[in-house]
């Protein structure tokens, strides 16, 4: 009941905002379990635990 | 003195709370500082995590994979054209925090805001070179990668290689001081990256955030979040009596007034310890309005 009067008080911008805000969030949940699925999250650990020649200027 | 004297003194300001964090985000994303005595780099699983800010993952003492390069990592690899993982990153980041992860948790942004301590002439920046950053992001981050393809399939992280003066500062100069073999292998792309590094540290002195606001990818991807940011700037047009220190008071040459969501504002605060009405504030929650 509280949250549905809250809701109420809120102008239709900040709701819009708020809507994209929740989306946004529940994006990048998904975004994040679908790329530790695929097995991303290794290469970036191979790329990170070893000394990137690009970065340094070499490669 | 009087108490309420004693309350000026105890009170500090939104910028010396701001230093602190960006001194503790620094730390935070650098904690292995030992790494700079035998040149090695920090192996472990925390670097499966990307750091919010820029921080390159050669860096001796760097905690975790910088988000850049991973993005390019991934974008360039056999495997994978797309970094799902990242850009998730990057949208919960930039969804909370928008581009104060700029003004508090990027340790080249401390860097740079340093650099513009030093005594020099200060120049302001025209507009025109604030869009250099978007085209840096498309081509060198995300269309490069994939694009241009070696025999086996894999791309190079454009972006790190030809412009990342972080890389360079981070991560090239203390490892070729530590070791000797690669120091053999210089030639003209480090070169390249050197003087890209001194422009950069120059325009640092000169311009507040030099590399922030023209060149850095990451700052372009969070610039883009600071309209619906959950950690945003509102300024009450009520209190407001429209003398303009707000404006005058940044440096990265926004005006708060006309636009509290532009994508350049990094939330400093330096608006808000500077309004004398109490107009200007940074805040979490969407009031009513």
């Amino acid at each position: 009941m509280a949250i549905k009067n809250l809701w109420r008080i809120i102008s239709v911008g900040s709701r819009k905002k708020i809507g994209l805000q929740i989306a946004g969030i529940i994006t990048a949940f998904l975004f994040i379990v679908c790329g530790v699925l695929r097995g991303e999250a290794a290469v970036i650990l191979n790329k990170a635990v070893n000394i990137c020649f690009e970065c340094i200027g070499l490669g | 003195m009087s108490v309420s004297g004693w309350g000026d003194v105890m009170r500090i300001g939104y910028s010396v709370k701001r230093k602190i964090l960006q001194v503790i985000a620094f730390g935070f994303s650098n904690v292995h500082l030992l790494n700079f005595k035998g040149g090695r780099i920090y192996q472990g699983k925390w670097k499966v995590f990307c750091n919010p800010g820029l921080n390159c993952y050669s860096c001796p003492a760097a905690s975790f994979a910088c988000p850049i390069g991973a993005l390019q990592a991934v974008g360039g690899s056999r495997d994978f054209s797309f970094s799902f993982y990242v850009t998730g990153l990057l949208l919960a980041f930039g969804v909370v925090f928008g581009r104060a992860v700029c003004g508090f948790l990027c340790p080249f942004g401390l860097l740079q805001e340093l650099l513009h301590k030093i005594p020099s002439p200060k120049w302001k920046l025209k507009k025109v070179f604030l869009s250099i950053k978007y085209i840096v992001l498309v081509v060198f981050v995300l269309l490069l990668p994939i694009a241009v393809t070696d025999y086996m399939g894999m791309g190079k992280p454009a972006f790190c290689q030809y412009i990342c003066p972080a890389g360079t500062l981070e991560g090239g100069v203390f490892l070729l001081a530590a070791h000797e073999g690669l120091r053999k292998s210089i030639g003209a792309l480090f070169t390249l990256k050197m003087a890209i590094l001194l422009a950069t540290i120059l325009g640092c002195i000169l311009i507040y955030r030099f590399f922030c606001r023209i060149l850095c990818p990451l700052g372009a991807i969070y610039g883009l979040f600071n309209k619906i940011s959950i950690y945003h700037l509102e300024v009450d047009e009520h209190k407001c009596n429209g003398c303009g220190k707000c404006s005058r008071a940044c440096k990265m040459e926004v005006n708060p007034v006309k636009k509290p969501q532009s994508a350049e504002c990094i939330r400093c605060g330096d608006c808000v310890d500077a309004c004398p009405q109490g107009a200007v504030r940074l805040k979490i929650c969407n009031g009513k309005r």
